[in-house]
């Protein structure tokens, strides 16, 4: 049986790993090759590294790292952050990267997503959406939250897949950093409009929500950052407390 | 030990390379046929689509040169597909090592099929000292049906083919470079074949 998957994620700055909270007052927690090797070890089914550094000087280490995580840890991997171009991917599709996201440069040119899709596959092209919620209407930002657009979640999801797009990493910015569960409701509406898999970001606090958001938010996979960063949940731990409660998981 | 790694027009073949490297086996990525000829062990990975695959595969005689290989062969993923006789991916005649055929899922689920599923009924010198039910990574839209050649099978939406064997050809739909511990301990017994 398909499991479904559990995937730290590591968000990069100068080759270090941060936390934003709420998408801001960032922290320091580590090498990232480090807790990439300790996440692979304690049973994580894939990582994603977010490089949240723009320069493009800064760019050329996070390809660099990219290289030594591949070195260095045996399951897949997703890499993205200001991603803007073909080049920008096939740099980490070179360096080792399995898969890659794109976000604001995809919402502002969304042919990059069939460019992309064509020359180097949809498995590789993951979208990333950061989405929140306006009444009843669930919206699309950009630039790591901060620019508010007009498109609709769901619409904007559609037509990515339509493009090439091969998975769906959705981040409730109304979530994220807060540890009161993940957005159930977006992520099943996206999840059950679109025939790839989705990703739910935003939000892990208990072990708890991660059996919410596989059962009611039906989604394929679940990412979280601080509770794995910081111990708060052991990944080994979580795994029995979902295989417990009848969700299929890979157990090491 | 020399290792050549079939350079064509796919994706992914980085990720076998850098699998390589982690296992201490340096390989080389090419489609110099002299080079693959004399290898010890040659791998045929690839993410792609089938019939520009083929069509590249033909153009440049890769296929029978494939046909030709005495050594151990592992194909991984696309390479897999392009093993088997035919698939529907493009309505595509393949080099028909494998007589399984490949088809598309029916999209009763999420296709692609993306991420860990298990492998039972497992056969063959490749899983040695590998447990029934183990999990590996898999990235896929289109699968082997079930045959005679099959050393590994799979359920998702339908049950498929998830390795296959003839002779001194392998074929793996999943991909070892990235599952884990249990995917290296599969490259290894494929180095030692």
């Amino acid at each position: 049986m398909l499991t479904k998957r559990i995937i730290p994620c590591l968000d990069i700055k100068d080759g270090q790993t941060v936390k934003g909270v709420k998408f801001e007052q960032i922290r320091q927690v580590g090498d990232p090759v480090e807790l990439a090797r300790l996440y692979a070890r304690s049973g994580a089914d894939e990582l994603t590294f977010l490089d949240i550094t723009a320069t493009i000087e800064d760019r050329r280490t996070f390809a660099e790292l990219v290289e030594k995580i591949a070195h260095n840890i045996n399951i897949p991997f997703t890499v993205g952050g200001g991603i803007k171009n073909e080049d920008d991917v096939a740099r980490l599709l070179d360096a080792g990267a399995d898969k890659i996201t794109v976000n604001s440069a995809a919402v502002r040119n969304p042919s990059l997503i069939d460019k992309l899709a064509g020359r180097f596959g949809s498995q590789c092209v993951v979208l990333a959406v950061d989405c929140k919620q306006y009444d009843f209407i669930s919206r699309v930002h950009l630039d790591g939250g901060r620019t508010p657009t007009d498109r609709e979640t769901l619409l904007w999801v559609k037509e990515a897949v339509g493009r090439g797009a091969g998975e769906i990493l959705l981040t409730s910015m109304d979530h994220d950093g807060t540890k009161d569960g993940f957005a159930l409701e977006i992520t099943k509406a996206v999840s059950e409009s679109v025939p790839v898999p989705v990703i739910a970001s935003g939000g892990a606090g208990t072990c708890e929500h991660f059996v919410d958001v596989f059962e009611n938010g039906k989604a394929d996979a679940a990412l979280a950052a601080s509770i794995f960063h910081f111990g708060e949940i052991p990944i080994p731990e979580l795994k029995k407390y979902l295989n417990a409660n009848k969700i299929p998981v890979r157990m090491k | 030990m020399s290792i050549a790694v079939i350079k064509y027009n796919a994706g992914n073949i980085r990720s076998v390379q850098i699998a390589l490297d982690r296992l201490g086996v340096s390989s080389v990525v090419t489609d110099d046929p002299d080079i693959i000829r004399s290898a010890e062990k040659v791998i045929f990975p690839g993410v792609g689509e089938a019939s520009s695959a083929m069509k590249y595969l033909k153009e440049r005689k890769l296929d029978e040169l494939i046909l030709s290989l005495k050594q151990p062969v592992l194909g991984i993923c696309l390479g897999l597909q392009l093993m088997c006789s035919y698939t529907e991916e493009g309505n595509t005649s393949c080099l028909g090592i494998f007589d399984n055929r490949v088809i598309r899922f029916p999209e009763k689920d999420k296709v692609p099929h993306m991420g860990w599923n298990s492998i039972s009924d497992l056969k063959g010198p490749l899983f040695e000292s590998i447990a029934d039910d183990s999990h590996v990574y898999f990235v896929h839209s289109y699968a082997a049906e079930p045959g005679v050649d099959q050393i590994a099978g799979t359920e998702y939406i339908i049950p498929f083919a998830s390795a296959l064997q003839k002779d001194n050809f392998y074929a793996t739909q999943f991909h070892p470079e990235k599952s884990g511990d249990i995917g290296q301990q599969i490259l290894k017994n494929f180095m030692e074949l």
